[in-house]
């Protein structure tokens, strides 16, 4: 089984086009089971559904949305098993865009939104630059100067990556990364690792603190000139 | 340099074939694609823009001299085939006119000494003059429009050249037009004006989504191409006058 792992901004289109995609190994006899992971709401499982694939909703709710889905991938890939599936698929909402929920193992795909501006590929990240495969969308939205633009910038972000212009809306360039897909590795529990370690996040903060006065902060703390200190025991 | 691009007809919005089932555009040749609002003449251009393998929802291919492009060519927008002039009326990219222009000229493989020359060609096409200081945000339509039709002309200067409605504007048509189908290219223009519509050698029929016949611009038609042109200059040329402030108290009489 191979195991393919989507993150993106929200409303890049990362549904829309794995819906397309997933239809195209369809036509192949190939199986999927999608899990999506999001943060608060989702009706998405109720798309894939139209489309015949089994579907698994995982609402992190308070917790990073990245986190939770690397802390439940082995059930993910068991669930996934028992469906008899070629490819697990892991559709996450990433929150900050400093993780990368990418395994060695797994094919990394990141959508990114060309209407989000040419500085964008730049902002977000290890999501990107550790992305085995960029799908840029809504390129239809801006001038084809934009379009190559955006594209130039994220290949200087990642320049490993292959770049598809995909349409959400069209399938435009969705069989592309279902080829993709197809050429990706099998997925090894035991060896898997994180492409990119986690943001580190061990403060009052996580365990529910509110107050924003500084006396109340225990944990690693960073300051804005950069100086960090360890308060606690 | 390309002889022709060969349209390969796929399926219409109901998941009919296509009645015209193949098209060619010979270099030199300028086509236009006509039909109403919705009837897929866009989704045409895009496909083009994409150089299409049935992989798009239409399932046209294009081939290029006969050939699949290879998807280098695709894609690497210093091999791109094609220039594209989209219907977008302002760019959303957060930056000044000049620094937006470097980096296209950039990913095109360009000289830097595009940038100015541009600028200079926009400014000829559009009322307010465009500075390189500007934010590309911040200008209006016609000036985001006249931008986008100059840096197609000298910046993206591919062999294939799409316009989809460049009479939307407000912007001089003709003169855009001359701009950006230079001499030896394949053009296609998308529109809803007769006047353009009748000034191409053969155009494009759309319906449904699919591309339904394919008419050649008779002696006929250019002829009346010709009397609409008069009709056009008059109406730009009141047009100017009104935005200049003027009062209008007459129109004069044309022969048509």
């Amino acid at each position: 089984m191979r195991m393919i792992i989507v993150a993106g901004t929200p409303g890049s289109g990362k549904t829309a086009v794995l819906m397309h995609a997933l239809k195209s190994l369809n036509e192949r006899n190939l199986k999927s089971s999608v899990v999506k992971v999001d943060c608060l709401y989702t009706d998405d499982d109720k798309k894939f559904a139209k489309i015949g694939v089994p579907t698994k909703v995982g609402l992190s709710m308070d917790m990073c949305p990245d986190h939770y889905a690397i802390y439940n991938t082995e059930d993910m890939i068991s669930w996934a098993m028992e469906n008899e599936s070629d490819f697990l698929v892991m559709e996450t909402a990433g929150l900050c865009h400093r993780c990368a929920p990418y395994t060695v193992n797994c094919l990394g795909v990141c959508v990114i939104d060309a209407t989000s501006g040419p500085n964008t590929p730049l902002k977000v990240g290890p999501f990107l630059s550790t992305a085995d495969v960029a799908v840029i969308t809504k390129g239809d939205m801006i001038s084809q100067a934009e379009r190559e633009i955006f594209r130039e910038r994220v290949l200087e972000v990642n320049p490993n990556c292959k770049v598809i212009e995909a349409n959400g809306l069209s399938g435009q360039g969705c069989v592309e990364l279902a080829e993709e897909m197809l050429k990706s590795k099998e997925v090894a529990l035991d060896e898997e690792k994180l492409r990119h370690s986690a943001p580190l996040a061990v403060c009052t903060l996580c365990v529910g603190e509110t107050k924003v006065n500084k006396k109340y902060h225990r944990g690693i703390l960073r300051r804005i000139d950069g100086f960090q200190k360890y308060e606690g025991e | 340099m390309i002889e022709e691009i060969t349209i390969i007809g796929g399926y219409d919005k109901q998941g009919n074939k296509e009645p015209v089932e193949k098209v060619i555009i010979k270099k030199g040749e300028i086509f236009g694609v006509v039909g109403p609002t919705g009837s897929g003449k866009s989704s045409l251009i895009g496909d083009i823009e994409q150089l299409a393998q049935e992989d798009t929802f239409s399932k046209r291919k294009i081939l290029v001299d006969n050939k699949e492009p290879s998807y280098e060519d695709r894609t690497n927008p210093r091999k791109k085939m094609v220039a594209q002039l989209s219907q977008n009326m302002n760019f959303l990219a957060d930056m000044s006119v000049g620094d937006f222009l470097t980096l296209h000229a950039k990913c095109r493989g360009a000289s830097n000494k595009c940038v100015n020359a541009v600028v200079e060609l926009a400014n000829t096409l559009t009322g307010e003059p465009i500075k390189n200081e500007h934010e590309l945000t911040i200008l209006s339509g016609g000036q985001s429009r006249a931008l986008m039709v100059a840096d197609v002309a000298i910046i993206s200067n591919s062999p294939i050249v799409l316009i989809d409605e460049i009479e939307n504007a407000g912007i001089r048509k003709h003169d855009a037009l001359k701009a950006l189908a230079g001499h030896g290219k394949i053009v296609m223009v998308v529109t809803h004006d007769p006047v353009l519509a009748l000034m191409t050698d053969k155009r494009i029929v759309m319906k449904n989504g699919g591309m339904q016949n394919v008419v050649h611009t008779s002696e006929k038609e250019k002829q009346i191409s010709e009397k609409l042109n008069k009709i056009d200059e008059l109406m730009l040329n009141l047009r100017d006058r009104v935005r200049n402030g003027e009062i209008l108290e007459e129109i004069e009489h044309i022969e048509i």
